[in-house]
């Protein structure tokens, strides 16, 4: 056979320890507890919204919607928050899903495009959540816990004082560091572990790869194609629900008109984790490291602009996950001229 | 006598009041390869989509295993037993070879999670049994067409299917793929599979079929144990034709004498593409029609495309109006005075949503303008002329095209090519799907424009056509140019038994005047 | 085709526009003035300007969602040519670079697309995404994220300055649309858009140059979005990379649709998608007019571009 061959989710992964070995050695403070967990905190929101987005990029398609869809969750979770962490948390997923709903319906049922269907449902999220939130932020009650979703730590209840004394020593340092390990991430962590099981190891999983990968093929064996695409864009909603209940609990406030831009966000992670954009092979492992990825080096921006030698606005970031997006579509375009010889 | 595996008799089925079918049967043993022969539109397909649910048909039973059956769907067909493999293999490249072949039932273990184990195990356990040695957990992509045609068998296979339906299995195979494929299809009938297979090329055909139904025009004509028929009979058969048919019918309307013929205009030596066309000859002087004759996937149509550089030849010299010529494009072509209307009118011939007008002068438009602008004027003073002097019926220059008939539409793409004043024109199935009156009509105009000094290759299925029309033919199979016979002279027979390769015949060249060692 | 829908393919938007517009005469206070006449037509120039092009894209089979971030590259780098902060140089001379030189800057983005799509034969949809993504980054770095307020009445003055009464953006946009209309119909060129939309193999064989022919349509469609980028600074008196031509390609492609072109190539109408984007302004102005809040409207906004791809949809089955 054709021997063995790098796999794009693995050059991500090397592309990623290169980066953060880099910012280990160039900046102080860089791999430090602190500054990891907030990396990681601050990160979770998009990694799950990449999540879902390749779902639906498997099939072929795209969510154009994540991002006013999180804004619309955010909003109506900031809402419900007053009556406990779960309505909170609920509310928001739930209004996540049913956006993903609307698109999947629209795409699946209507046969529109898939781009101008999540256009479409990004204009309508977006106007509810302004109407909700009567065009301003929708604090939060800091009174139920729901604001934990965001900035608490899942575990901390478990740390033993002696944890931040000052002999803690260097078990103590990695046990508070895990101790300590932010909420949100913990989710996306959860939401990807279960991702990647439901893609390896289910009918339903492999039946999206398929879809994607031929559509008439896939509908000539006898695949639901049509099942099988509505729930990857309930699951986009739904990830991208889960993102806005983190956006409010982590900011303590619904935020009608975040989520501009998202969806480029997660679009370039799933592609530059090696994900095809026209479907049908993807990773969600990939996903996960070209989300992490696009976040360090963002924050590599930060630290180098904190060094003052040059800097570098926060705006070069989409500059970046552009040319990353040019770079790995021009070399699948390539690789299947290639394959069509 | 034991009772067919499947019978489908009296099946009727047409489509928009065009009839595909009629009356037409078929009937394949327990265990029996099935070959299934005919030319274009002799209904195969069709036949084909019925059975396996594709279509529904208008009147006729179906038989299979002892009961009466109608498929709702392919999927439905699939789970009775009935696997169909198409030609453009409907399986997932991307995914692994075992997961192709359980997409769909997956096996599972607990919690709904997939068995991968039983999966890579019970695929590599399959494709053992037909000598298929590959990594069942790489992607499909990376095996070659024959190893993924294995896999759709072994799929059909693994669905306990008892009737394999092969639509043109090996046409784009190489010689040592078709081998270890025809002995898949032998393996299928030891373990009790039937296999309806059909294929153009008779080789194969008698190599491995126990016998062969053969169809013509949506009815069956013929149905013998493979081992009767010479290959000679059979082609005579699909065409419609006697054996001992040899005199001229002037049924066409290639009236009048050639005229005058110039000197060489075109010459293709040695043109290959892929697997397609191995080495084809051609040539063509003006004033002069050539005929290109050959049955299905003989790498007719290929030809002409490489040679109107529609597609690129991987090898072979082209030589056109005394100049070596390697045009990177149609565009090219058509500037060096040649034209070529496909066999295909809908996909590649007019723009439906255009006018008569527009498509007929969309090739002259660069040249019918007045500082930029299209001159409108000019346009609608060349496309009157020609509606007038070929006889297109139409409302007027600005009726869309999709609204005429087909003979119109064709007559429209050949217009296209004459207010160029091309020097040749290939012309792929200039009169198929046309009613007799426009037709004859075409065939006429083509004979008129060849005596006014147009070089025409013509590309036709119907043998009249080639005999009565072309000043000379070249004839091919499995593309290459094996004959070349002059107009004197010539008969079908001696066309078909050069299509055929019947050996015997072959050799003796009979009275057809070959111009070819 | 029955003739019924032959009648509302051709007719429907303009059908649309004159209910719309008798609905507000019966209904909306105020609503036969000069005034309102001119706030629509301001709202819609630049969407009508950037929809000009989508619609030749479109009419050839496919896409442009770079067109914001065209927009915002050249709203964005405008400024710096006429507020002497990269050279000093007289003012006309600047604003004539600063009204030059963006445009054909989007314009050469535009030949980007045209070239991902064709020389890697990229679907239109993911090549264009490559800008849609990178190009408002690029305006934002180019300008640091910072808003360039000015007050260059001389340079506002192609937003803002009238002739005849009406604002001078109007005029461009109408000379837009009649250039654009002139070459879809009389030219060879529209022709050929045309003709690559509706049957790409077969307008090949027949020698259109097809791969020239989208290079263009990408072209105009940059330097289209280019015009529109300068239109909104100048009309705000400021540029801000972040917002300019936000969402932009969702409005062009909204009043392609509603207009009457199909998304599939082959069949387009300039005229159309001027029509369909007053169909759409309208519709929004009418809703403010009569006190529903503008998020509800953006909402309508969204369910009325669902509406008219399903009826094209069905139609064309």
């Amino acid at each position: 056979m054709k021997g063995w061959h790098i796999s794009p989710s693995m050059a991500v992964v090397a592309v990623l320890i290169v980066l953060t070995l880099l910012g280990a050695w160039r900046y102080d403070g860089f791999v430090s507890a602190y500054n990891v967990q907030s990396v990681l905190r601050y990160n979770s929101m998009f990694a799950l919204v990449a999540l879902g987005m390749c779902f639906v990029i498997m099939t072929g398609g795209i969510d154009l919607s994540v991002g006013s869809v999180a804004a619309f969750s955010s909003v109506v979770a900031a809402h419900l928050s007053g009556y406990g962490l779960l309505p909170g948390l609920l509310g928001g997923l739930g209004a996540g899903v049913l956006a993903g709903t609307l698109n999947a319906i629209i795409i699946t049922r209507l046969k529109i495009l898939p781009f101008i269907a999540t256009l479409a449902t990004m204009l309508a999220a977006s106007g509810t959540a302004l109407l909700l939130a009567n065009n301003q932020s929708v604090s939060v009650s800091y009174e139920t816990g729901f604001v934990d979703l965001g900035q608490g730590d899942l575990l901390s209840f478990m740390r033993p004082e002696w944890v931040d004394g000052d002999n803690a020593g260097v078990f103590g340092g990695i046990l508070g560091f895990i101790l300590s390990f932010p909420t949100p991430a913990f989710i996306a962590l959860a939401a990807y572990i279960v991702a990647a099981i439901v893609i390896g190891h289910t009918a339903f999983g492999r039946h999206i790869l398929a879809s994607g990968g031929g559509t008439e093929a896939s509908r000539l064996m006898g695949l639901p194609v049509d099942r099988t695409i509505f729930f990857a864009y309930v699951i986009s909603g739904a990830t991208a629900g889960m993102a806005g209940v983190i956006l409010a609990a982590q900011f303590g406030a619904g935020q009608p008109i975040e989520g501009i831009g998202w969806e480029l966000f997660a679009i370039a992670s799933v592609v530059v984790g090696g994900t095809l954009l026209t479907g049908g092979k993807g990773s969600i492992g990939g996903t996960l490291a070209g989300a992490l990825l696009l976040g360090i080096i963002f924050t590599i921006l930060n630290f180098e602009n904190g060094m003052g030698w040059i800097s570098l606005s926060a705006y070069w970031q989409s500059v970046v996950r552009g040319a990353f997006l040019f770079v790995v579509v021009v070399l699948q375009a390539k690789l299947s001229l290639r394959a069509q010889e | 006598m034991t009772t067919p595996l499947l019978s489908m008799q009296a099946i009727s089925k047409s489509f928009g009041g065009i009839p595909a079918l009629s009356e037409a049967s078929l009937e394949v043993m327990p265990a029996e390869i099935m070959a299934l022969v005919g030319q274009n539109g002799a209904g195969k397909s069709t036949m084909i989509k019925i059975l396996n649910g594709a279509h529904a048909l208008d009147s006729g039973t179906i038989q299979f295993d002892g009961a009466p059956w109608t498929a709702g769907s392919p999927q439905q067909a699939q789970r009775a037993g009935i696997s169909t493999i198409f030609q453009e293999i409907n399986l997932i490249g991307y995914r692994s070879v075992a997961e192709n072949i359980f997409l769909g039932r997956e096996p599972r273990r607990a919690f709904g999670l997939l068995d991968w184990k039983k999966i890579n195990e019970e695929a590599a356990s399959l494709l053992a049994r037909f000598d298929v040695k590959v990594d069942v957990r790489a992607p499909l992509e990376l095996y070659s067409t024959a190893i993924q045609q294995m896999v759709a068998i072994a799929r059909a296979v693994s669905f306990a299917a008892r009737l394999v339906i092969m639509d043109e299995p090996t046409s784009s195979l190489d010689e040592a793929e078709v081998t270890v494929l025809l002995r898949t299809v032998t393996q299928l009938k030891a373990e009790g599979v039937s296999v309806l297979f059909v294929s153009h090329k008779f080789d194969e055909l008698y190599k491995v079929c126990d016998r062969v139904t053969i169809m013509r025009d949506g009815k069956t004509v013929a149905v013998t144990p493979m081992a009767d028929i010479s290959k000679l009979e059979l082609v005579a058969s699909m065409l419609g034709r006697e054996l001992d048919e040899v005199q001229k019918k002037g049924a066409t309307a290639f009236k009048g004498s050639a005229g005058k013929i110039g000197g060489e205009l075109l010459s293709a030596k040695g043109v290959a593409i892929g697997h397609l066309v191995r080495d084809a000859d051609v040539d063509v002087r003006s004033g002069e029609i050539v005929g290109l004759a050959g049955l299905l996937g003989s790498g007719r149509t290929e030809t002409a495309r490489a040679i109107f550089a529609a597609d690129q030849r991987s090898a072979g010299d082209i030589t056109f109006d005394g100049v070596t010529t390697n045009f990177k494009g149609p565009r090219e072509a058509i500037a060096a005075g040649m034209g070529y209307c496909s066999e295909d009118r809908k996909s590649q011939g007019i723009i439906p949503g255009m006018t008569v007008a527009e498509n007929l002068t969309l090739a002259l438009m660069p040249a019918l303008t007045r500082s930029g602008l299209l001159d409108e004027a000019k346009q609608r003073e060349v496309v009157e002329r020609f509606i007038k002097e070929i006889g297109i019926k139409c409302a007027g220059p600005n009726q869309k095209i999709r609204e005429l008939s087909g003979g119109n539409q064709q007559k429209v793409l050949l217009a296209r090519w004459l207010c160029m004043n091309p020097k040749l024109l290939i012309l792929d199935e200039p009169t198929r799907g046309i009613d007799v009156g426009a037709k004859a009509e075409i065939q006429a105009l083509i004979r008129r424009l060849a005596t006014d000094g147009l070089g025409v290759l013509m590309i036709s299925s119907e043998l009249e056509e080639i005999v009565e029309g072309a000043d000379r033919v070249f004839v091919l199979r499995e593309g290459r140019t094996v004959g070349e016979f002059n107009h004197e002279n010539l008969t079908e027979g001696d066309i078909m038994r050069a299509m055929a390769h019947d050996d015997a015949e072959d050799k003796r060249h009979a009275d057809g005047a070959p111009a070819r060692a | 085709m029955p003739d019924r829908a032959l009648f509302f393919q051709r007719y429907g938007v303009g059908l649309a526009l004159v209910l719309l517009i008798l609905f507000n005469l019966a209904v909306t206070p105020n609503f036969a003035t000069s005034q309102t006449l001119a706030v629509n037509l301001t709202q819609v120039c630049t969407i009508v300007i950037v929809g000009v092009g989508m619609t030749l894209v479109i009419a050839t089979g496919g896409i442009d969602l770079s067109v914001g971030s065209l927009m915002a590259i050249a709203g964005a780098m405008s400024p710096m040519f006429f507020t002497g902060q990269l050279f000093p140089v007289p003012l006309y001379v600047g604003i004539a670079l600063g009204i030059v030189f963006p445009i054909i800057i989007a314009g050469v983005f535009g030949l980007f697309n045209g070239w991902l799509i064709t020389k890697f034969s990229i679907q239109p949809i993911i090549a264009t995404l490559v800008l849609f993504i990178a190009g408002r980054g690029i305006a934002q770095v180019s300008t640091n994220g910072d808003l360039q307020v000015f007050k260059v009445p001389e340079f506002q003055a192609i937003a803002i300055g009238r002739v005849l009464g009406v604002p001078f953006q109007v005029w461009i946009m109408l000379v837009i649309v009649a250039v654009a209309a002139f070459i879809l119909h009389r030219t060879v060129f529209g022709k050929q858009v045309l003709a690559v939309g509706g049957n790409e193999a077969a307008a090949r064989l027949a020698g259109v140059p097809a791969t020239r022919v989208k290079y263009l349509v990408y072209l105009i469609c940059g330097l289209c979005s280019g015009v529109a980028g300068l239109i909104v600074i100048a009309m705000n008196s400021a540029a801000d990379a972040n917002l300019i031509g936000l969402g932009m390609e969702l409005d062009a492609i909204a009043a392609v649709v509603v207009g009457g072109t199909l998304l599939s190539g082959g069949r387009a109408t300039i005229v159309g998608t001027l029509l369909g984007a007053l169909v759409i302004q309208l519709v929004r102005y009418t809703l403010l007019a009569n006190g529903v809040p503008d998020p509800a409207a953006l909402v309508v906004k969204a369910g009325l571009i669902v509406l008219a791809v399903w009826l094209q949809r069905q139609e064309h089955n």
